[in-house]
C-alpha cells in the first residue's frame, strides 16, 4: 500500500470520550438505584441516557463532517471495515452467550432433573420435556408457536435483508432515487418486525401466561428475543440515520463505508433471529 | 490527502490534554498510572486479607467484609491492574514496533481509556453500597450472588463497563496491527510483542463478551425473575460456571500472553541474539490461544460432570504445557551461548522464567482432576495461580517499565536501585506464596477468615511474605518518581542489543507523534 | 506419611526463609489418608512430582548454565543462530510423551474415584447456610450438623481448642471397611463436602444430587470443610466423619432411632414462657446467630436487628410465615420450615419475642402446625 505515506488522518483531541463516560456511569448508577428501588434512579438513569445521547449525536456529527469533508482516505476506510468487522464479532459471542444457555437448558439440565437420584429425591413428579417451565413452577404457560407472528417476523426481515441489498447496488451505481426508496422499506420493514414483536409480547404476557419468570423457557425466550429486538432497534435507528444521510446526498458510489457498515450490521441482526426461529420458536 | 497535522498547538493544557488526548502516548501513560493505582489499591485488599490470617481467629476484620476483600482483590488487581498494564504497553509500544503514526482509531482509544475510571468507582465505590460490596469471590458464582445486596449490581455494571472498555481497546488494536504496518513490516517480521497482542486482543474480543452475557443473567436472575441459574426453574447453578470459564480461562492467558511478548522482547535484547524460534513462538501462542477455549471445565472439576467429560478437559488442559513448553524451550534457547548482561529489566525477566514455570508445573499438577479433587478451592490453587500471575504477569510487566522507561521519558532509572527492587520481590514473593502449597495440601480451603490450628504457621510466614513483598512496590513507585524527576539523561540506545523500530528508527524519548511518515522497511 | 522427596528438597528452601516460629505443625504434603483410593491418588501426586523433578532439572539447569557461563561479564561472545527445527521437533514430541506418561495413571485413578456403584450405605448430605443436615436413606437417621467452637474462641475471647473449628454437635457416623456413597446437595447455595482424611471433596448444588464415595480403612475421626464459598460463614461448617466398628454403629443406628422416634416434646403441652426462651435460645444459637448477631441485634442493613425489629414485636402471624417460609423479598432469611420442629420454631419465636424483646407472650408448638397447615 502505497499510499499511506503520512496520510493517515489523526482526529484532534476530543471531548466527546469523557462525555461518554460520564453518560455511561450515570446510567449504570441510575440503572443500579432503580433496580434497588432507590428513589430518584430514574432521573439519574435518565440522565444518563441523554447524555449519552448527545455525545451520539456530537460524535457522530463529527465523524461524519470529517468523512464528508475528504479527510478519510483509503487505508482509513479498510480500518473501519477491520473495526466493524470484529465488534460484529463480539456481538455474535454475546449471542453465542445466550444461545450456549438455551441448548445447556434444553439438552442437559432440564433433563438431568428429572434423571437418576436427583429426579426422585429431590424434584419427585417432574417430567424433562421442552418447552418447560422447570420443576419448582407450578404456573403454567403457553409456548409462543412458530408459525404465527415469528414466521411473519422472518418473512419481513428477510425481505428486508434484500431491500438493503438492492439500495446498495443502486448506491454503487448511483441510482439515488432506488437509494432512498429502498432504504425507506428497509427502515418500514424493520419498524414492522419491531411493531409485530410487541404485539407478540403483549400476547405472550396476556394471553399465554408465559413471562420471563416462566422458568427456562421463559428466560431463554424473552432474553433471545429481547436482546435480539433491542439489537433491530439499534439497527433500525442506525439505518433511519443512513437514510437521512442518502436525501441529504451523502455517500459516493465508491466510498461508504457508513452505508456498508450499517448493512452488515442489518446482515448480521437478520442471521441471529434465523438462529432464534429455529431454535427459539421452531424446534 | 493532507498530511498529519502537527496537533501540538491546538493541545489543550493541564488536564484537559489528558481528558480529551487522541494520543496513544498519552492515553498508554494514562493506561499504565490507573494500572498501577490499582495494584496498590487490590494490594491493600491483599493486605488485609493476609493480616486476617496472620493468626488463627477473628481479630481485623469481620468474615463478610473478609470476603468482599477477597472478591475485590481479585477483580481489582485482574481486571483493575494487569489487564490495564498491558494495554498500556500495547497503546505505547505497538505503534512505534510497526512504524504507525498512533492507533487506527485514536478517539476510541481515549474513550476506551476513560471509561476505566467510572468501571473503577463503581467497583471500589460498591464497598460504600449498603451491605457492602458483594463478597461472592471474583468469579461470582451463581446462585450466591443472588442473595447479595445493591453492591453486587455495582461490581456488574462496573463489569460490563470494563467489558466494552476491553473490547474497543482490542478492536482497536487488531485494526492497528492489521492496517497500519509500515511497508515491508510483514506479518512475520513484527516484533512478537506485536504478534502476542494481536493474539490477545482477539481473545479479549472473543470472551468479554461472554463474561457480560454471564453476568446480566446474574442481573435478571436477581431482578426480573428469571431462573438461569436456579433448577426449580429448570436452571443451573453450574451453567454459570460453564458460561463464566468459557471467559475464565481465555482470560488468564490473556493476562498471560502480553507478558510472553514483553518477556520475548527483553531476553533478546540483553542475551545481545536474535530472539530463537520465532516462527515457532507465533505458533506456540496461537495454540495456547485456541486451546485456551477448549477447556473451561478444569476449574469444575469437583461440581460433579459426567467422568468422560472430566478426561476430555484432564487431556486437553495437559496439551497446553505443548506450546508453553515450546515457548520456554525457545527463550532458554535464545540465552544460550548469548552475550548475557543482567540489568533490572533482565532479572524480571529471569525471574519470570524461573516462577512461571514453576507456576506451570502447578498447574499441571492441577490438570489432573484425581489430584486436584483433593486440591480444588485450596491454597494449591491460590499458590499456582499467583505464580503465574504474580511473579508472571506483574514480574513480566515490571521488567517492561524498567526496559521501556527510557524510551518514554528519556531518562534512566536508577540501577541498583532496580535491583534492590528485583531481590526484594523475589525473596518476599516467595516466602509469600511458596509456603501456601503446603496449605493447600494439608487441606486448607480458600476464601476462609479464619482457620484450624494446624494450618496456623504457615499461615503467619505467608503473612509476613506479603508485607514484605507490599513494601518492595512502595519501593518501586519511589524509583520510579526518582527516574521521572532527577533519573540521568538516556542515551539515545541505552541497550546496545535493541533491535525493533522504537530503537532503532527513533530518538529517546520518542517524539509525541511516532511515526509521521512511515519508515520503510521493505529492504 | 511420607513426605514426597521433591517436596521435602522445597522445604528446605522454605524453612530457610521462615523465622524461628515455634514448630507445630510444618505440614508439607497432602494430609495422611485413610483410603486406598487415597493412597492411589497421593502415589499419583508423588509420580507427577518426580517427573517435574526431572523436567525442571532439566530446563533449570540449562537456564542457569547458561546465565553463568554465558555472560558478557565473562566476555562471552554472542553466537547468532536463532533457528533448528530438529531441536524443535523434539522439544515438541518429547513432552507429549511425557504427558501421556502422565495421563495414563491418572486415568485410572479417576476411573476408580468416580465408580460409586454398589454401595454399602448411602448418606444424603445436604448444605445449608451454614450447617450441614445428613439423611441415611436406608437407616431413617436424619440431623444436622453445625459448628461447636463457642464463639469465644473465635473472637479471642477464649483458650482455642485443639480442634478449633473443625469440631460438630452431631458428627456422621460410618462403619469401617464399607463403601459409603455421599449425596450431596444444597438447599440454599452452593456449598463442597470435603474431608481430605478421606480423600472426597463433592460440591453440593441446589437442586441437583452429586455423589461420590469412601471406604475407610481404619477407625478413627475425620475432619473436613465446607470448601465452596457459600457466604459470611463459609470458614465455618466443618465436617466429621466418625469411623466405627460395624457393632458400634449398628448401636449408634440403633440410638439414633429410638431418639427420634420418641419427640422430645410434646405437641398439645402449653409451655412456659421460660421454657420457651430457654429453649429457644438454644436454637437461636445454633441457627439464627451467624446473621441475626448475638442478642438480636443483627447488622443493619445488611441483617435486620431482631431486637425493636417490625416483625419481631409485630404481629404474631408474620412472625411464624417469615420463619416457616422466609423472606419473599430478600432469599438470605431462609425458609426454615422444613430444617426445624414446630417445638424449635415455637421456642426460637418465643425467645425473640419474650427473650430479646419483651412481649412477654409465649408461643406454643400447637400454633406453629396450626400455621404450617394453612
Ligand atoms: C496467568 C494466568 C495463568 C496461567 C498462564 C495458567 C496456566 C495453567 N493453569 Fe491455571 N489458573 C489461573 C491462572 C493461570 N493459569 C487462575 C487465576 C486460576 C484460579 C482461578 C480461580 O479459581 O480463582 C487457575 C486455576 C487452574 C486450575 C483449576 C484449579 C482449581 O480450581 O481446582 C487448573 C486445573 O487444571 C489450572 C491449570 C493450568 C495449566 C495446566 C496451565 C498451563 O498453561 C501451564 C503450562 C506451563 C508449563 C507446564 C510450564 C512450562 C512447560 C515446560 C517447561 C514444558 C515441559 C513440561 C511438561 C511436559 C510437564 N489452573
Ligand atoms: C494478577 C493478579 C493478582 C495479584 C497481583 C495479586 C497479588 C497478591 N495477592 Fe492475590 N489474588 C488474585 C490475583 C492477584 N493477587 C486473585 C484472582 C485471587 C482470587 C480471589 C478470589 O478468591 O475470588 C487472589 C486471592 C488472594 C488470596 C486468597 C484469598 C482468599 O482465598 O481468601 C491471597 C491470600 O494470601 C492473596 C494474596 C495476595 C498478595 C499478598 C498479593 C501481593 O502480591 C500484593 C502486593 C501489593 C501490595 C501489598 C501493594 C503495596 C501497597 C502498600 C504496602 C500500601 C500502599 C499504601 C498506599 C495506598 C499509599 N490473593
Ligand atoms: C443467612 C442469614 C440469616 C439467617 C441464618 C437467619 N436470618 Fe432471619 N433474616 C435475614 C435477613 C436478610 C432478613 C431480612 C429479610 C427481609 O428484609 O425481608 C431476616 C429477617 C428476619 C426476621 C424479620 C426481622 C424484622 O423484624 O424485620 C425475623 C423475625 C427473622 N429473620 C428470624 C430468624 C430466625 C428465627 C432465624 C433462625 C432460625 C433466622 N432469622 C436466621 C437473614 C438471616
Ligand atoms: Cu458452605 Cu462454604
Ligand atoms: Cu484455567
Amino acid at each position: 500500500m502505497s499510499s499511506q505515506s503520512g496520510g493517515y488522518y489523526l482526529p484532534e483531541p476530543s471531548r466527546w470520550p469523557i462525555v461518554g463516560s460520564i453518560g455511561i456511569f450515570l446510567m449504570a448508577f441510575g440503572a443500579v438505584l432503580t433496580m434497588n428501588s432507590v428513589s430518584g434512579g430514574w432521573y439519574v438513569l435518565l440522565a444518563g441516557a441523554a447524555v449519552i445521547i448527545y455525545m451520539m449525536f456530537g460524535w457522530f456529527g463529527t465523524v461524519i463532517g470529517e468523512s464528508e469533508s475528504g479527510k478519510y482516505n483509503k487505508q482509513v476506510d479498510v480500518s473501519f471495515r477491520w473495526g466493524m468487522s470484529w465488534f460484529i464479532f463480539s456481538e455474535v459471542m454475546f449471542f453465542a452467550c445466550f444461545f450456549g444457555a438455551l441448548f445447556y437448558m434444553r439438552i442437559l439440565s432440564v433433563p438431568w432433573l428429572d434423571d437418576a437420584e436427583t429426579g426422585t429425591l429431590l424434584w419427585n413428579g417432574f417430567t424433562a420435556g421442552w418447552p418447560v417451565s422447570g420443576p419448582g413452577i407450578t404456573e403454567q404457560f403457553t409456548p409462543m408457536g412458530a408459525w404465527g407472528l415469528p414466521a411473519i417476523n422472518t418473512a419481513l426481515l428477510l425481505s428486508s435483508g434484500v431491500t438493503i441489498t438492492v439500495a446498495h447496488h443502486a448506491l454503487k451505481s448511483n441510482n439515488r432515487a432506488v437509494l432512498n426508496w429502498f432504504m425507506f422499506f428497509t427502515i418500514a420493514l424493520g419498524a414492522a418486525f419491531l411493531y409485530l414483536q410487541a404485539v407478540e409480547y403483549s400476547h405472550a404476557y396476556h394471553e399465554l401466561n408465559l413471562t420471563l419468570e416462566s422458568g427456562a423457557y421463559g428466560a431463554t425466550f424473552y432474553m433471545l428475543t429481547g436482546f435480539h429486538g433491542f439489537h433491530v432497534t439499534v439497527g433500525t435507528l442506525m439505518l433511519i440515520v443512513i437514510w437521512v444521510r442518502c436525501l441529504k446526498g451523502h455517500f459516493k458510489p465508491e466510498h461508504h463505508f457508513g452505508f456498508e457498515g450499517v448493512a452488515w450490521y442489518w446482515h448480521f441482526v437478520d442471521v441471529v433471529w434465523l438462529g432464534l426461529f429455529i431454535f427459539v420458536y421452531w424446534l | 490527502m493532507e498530511a498529519v497535522h502537527d496537533h501540538d498547538h491546538h493541545q489543550p493544557a493541564g488536564l484537559m490534554r489528558y481528558v480529551t488526548t487522541t494520543n496513544h502516548k498519552d492515553i498508554g501513560s494514562m493506561y499504565l498510572w490507573f494500572s498501577f493505582v490499582m495494584f496498590l489499591m487490590g494490594g491493600v485488599m491483599a493486605l488485609v486479607i493476609r493480616a486476617e490470617l496472620f493468626q488463627p481467629g477473628l481479630q481485623v476484620v469481620q468474615p463478610e467484609f473478609f470476603n468482599q476483600m477477597t472478591t475485590l482483590h481479585g477483580l481489582i488487581m485482574v481486571f483493575g491492574a494487569i489487564m490495564p498494564a498491558f494495554v498500556g504497553f500495547a497503546n505505547w509500544q505497538i505503534p512505534m514496533m510497526i512504524g504507525a503514526p498512533d492507533m487506527a482509531f485514536p478517539r476510541m482509544n481515549n474513550w476506551s481509556f476513560w471509561l476505566l475510571p467510572p468501571a473503577g468507582i463503581l467497583l471500589a465505590g460498591s464497598l460504600l453500597a449498603p451491605g457492602g460490596a458483594g463478597g461472592v469471590g471474583w468469579t461470582l458464582y451463581a446462585p450466591l450472588t443472588v442473595q447479595q445486596g445493591m453492591g453486587m449490581d455495582m461490581m456488574i455494571f462496573s463489569i460490563h463497563i470494563l467489558g466494552m472498555s476491553s473490547i474497543m481497546g482490542s478492536i482497536n488494536i487488531v485494526t492497528t496491527i492489521l492496517n497500519l504496518r509500515a511497508p515491508g513490516m510483514t506479518m512475520m517480521k513484527m516484533p512478537l510483542f506485536v504478534w502476542t497482542w494481536l493474539i490477545t486482543a482477539y481473545l479479549l474480543i472473543a470472551a468479554m463478551p461472554v463474561l457480560a452475557g454471564a453476568v446480566t443473567m446474574t442481573l435478571t436472575d436477581r431482578h426480573f425473575g428469571t431462573h438461569f441459574f436456579n433448577a426449580a426453574g429448570g436452571g443451573d447453578p453450574v451453567m454459570y460456571q460453564h458460561i463464566f470459564w468459557f471467559f475464565g480461562h481465555p482470560e488468564v492467558y490473556i493476562i498471560a500472553i502480553p507478558a510472553f511478548g514483553v518477556i520475548s522482547e527483553v531476553i533478546p535484547t540483553f542475551s545481545r541474539k536474535p530472539l530463537f524460534g520465532y516462527a515457532s513462538m507465533v505458533y506456540a501462542t496461537a495454540s495456547i490461544a485456541i486451546l485456551s477455549f477448549l477447556v473451561w471445565a478444569h476449574h469444575m472439576y469437583t461440581v460433579g460432570m459426567p467422568v468422560e467429560a472430566q478426561l476430555y478437559y484432564m487431556f486437553a488442559t495437559m496439551l497446553i504445557a505443548v506450546p508453553t513448553g515450546v515457548k520456554v524451550f525457545n527463550w532458554i534457547a535464545t540465552m544460550w551461548k548469548g552475550s548475557m548482561s543482567f540489568e533490572t529489566p533482565m532479572l524480571f525477566a529471569q525471574g519470570f522464567l524461573f516462577l512461571f514455570t514453576i507456576g506451570g508445573f502447578t498447574g499441571l499438577v492441577l490438570a489432573l482432576t484425581p489430584v486436584d479433587i483433593q486440591l480444588h478451592d485450596g491454597y494449591y490453587v491460590v499458590a499456582h495461580f499467583h505464580y503465574v500471575m504474580v511473579a508472571g504477569a506483574l514480574f513480566a510487566a515490571f521488567a517492561g517499565v524498567y526496559y521501556w522507561l527510557p524510551k518514554w521519558i528519556g531518562r534512566m532509572y536508577d540501577e541498583r536501585l532496580g535491583k534492590i527492587h528485583f531481590w526484594l520481590s523475589i525473596i518476599f514473593f516467595n516466602v509469600t506464596f511458596f509456603v501456601q502449597h503446603f496449605l493447600g495440601l494439608a487441606g486448607m480451603p480458600r476464601r476462609i477468615p479464619d482457620y484450624a490450628l494446624q494450618f496456623a504457621d504457615w499461615n503467619m510466614v505467608s503473612s509476613i511474605g506479603a508485607f514484605g513483598f507490599g513494601f518492595s512496590q512502595i519501593f518501586f513507585l519511589y524509583i520510579l518518581l526518582k527516574a521521572i524527576k532527577s533519573g540521568e539523561k538516556a542515551p539515545e540506545k541505552p541497550w546496545d542489543g535493541a533491535t525493533t523500530l522504537e530503537w532503532t528508527h527513533l530518538p529517546t524519548p520518542a517524539p509525541y507523534h511516532s511515526f509521521e511518515t512511515p519508515p520503510n522497511l521493505k529492504d | 506419611m511420607k513426605v514426597s522427596s521433591f517436596l521435602r528438597v522445597l522445604a528446605v528452601f522454605g524453612l530457610a526463609l521462615s523465622p524461628g516460629l515455634g514448630l507445630a505443625e510444618w505440614n508439607l504434603n497432602f494430609k495422611p489418608t485413610n483410603t486406598i483410593l487415597g493412597h492411589d491418588i497421593e502415589m499419583l501426586h508423588n509420580w507427577i512430582m518426580w517427573i517435574i523433578l526431572g523436567i525442571s532439572i532439566v530446563v533449570f539447569g540449562a537456564m542457569f548454565y547458561s546465565i553463568l557461563k554465558h555472560r558478557k561479564a565473562l566476555g562471552h561472545k554472542a553466537s547468532h543462530f536463532h533457528e533448528n527445527t530438529t531441536v524443535e521437533i523434539i522439544w515438541t514430541i518429547v513432552p507429549v510423551v511425557i504427558l501421556i506418561g502422565m495421563a495414563i495413571p491418572a486415568t485410572k485413578v479417576l476411573l476408580a474415584a468416580r465408580d460409586t456403584s454398589a454401595p454399602d450405605i448411602t448418606i444424603k448430605a445436604t448444605g445449608y447456610q451454614w450447617k450441614w443436615g445428613y439423611d441415611y436413606l436406608d437407616e431413617g437417621v436424619k440431623f444436622y450438623s453445625s459448628l461447636s467452637t463457642p464463639r469465644d474462641q473465635i473472637n479471642g475471647l477464649a483458650e482455642k481448642g485443639e480442634t478449633y473449628l473443625l469440631e460438630v454437635d452431631r458428627p456422621v457416623v460410618v462403619p469401617v471397611g464399607k463403601k459409603v456413597r455421599i449425596l450431596t446437595t444444597a438447599n440454599d447455595v452452593i456449598h463442597s463436602w470435603f474431608v481430605p482424611g478421606l480423600s472426597v471433596k463433592q460440591d453440593a448444588i441446589p437442586g441437583f444430587i452429586r455423589d461420590t464415595w469412601f471406604k475407610a480403612e481404619e477407625t478413627g475421626t475425620f475432619r473436613g470443610q465446607c470448601t465452596e464459598l457459600c457466604g459470611k460463614e463459609h470458614g465455618f461448617m466443618p465436617i466429621v466423619v466418625e469411623v466405627v466398628t460395624e457393632e458400634e454403629y449398628k448401636t449408634w443406628v440403633a440410638a439414633q432411632l429410638a431418639e427420634s422416634g420418641a419427640p422430645s416434646f410434646d405437641a398439645n403441652k402449653t409451655y412456659t414462657v421460660a421454657e420457651l426462651v430457654s429453649a429457644g435460645e438454644q436454637v437461636y444459637n445454633t441457627n439464627c446467630v451467624a446473621c441475626h448477631q448475638p442478642g438480636g441485634v443483627g447488622m443493619p442493613p445488611t441483617f435486620p436487628a431482631i431486637k425493636g425489629g417490625k416483625i419481631a414485636t409485630g404481629p404474631i402471624g408474620d412472625h411464624i410465615d417469615i420463619i416457616l417460609n422466609g423472606s419473599k423479598k430478600n432469599p438470605m432469611m431462609a425458609a426454615w420450615g422444613s430444617q426445624l420442629t414446630d417445638m424449635d420454631i415455637a421456642a426460637v419465636i418465643t425467645y425473640q419475642r419474650s427473650g430479646i424483646n419483651d412481649l412477654g407472650e409465649a408461643i406454643q408448638p400447637g400454633d406453629v402446625a396450626t400455621a404450617r397447615g394453612i
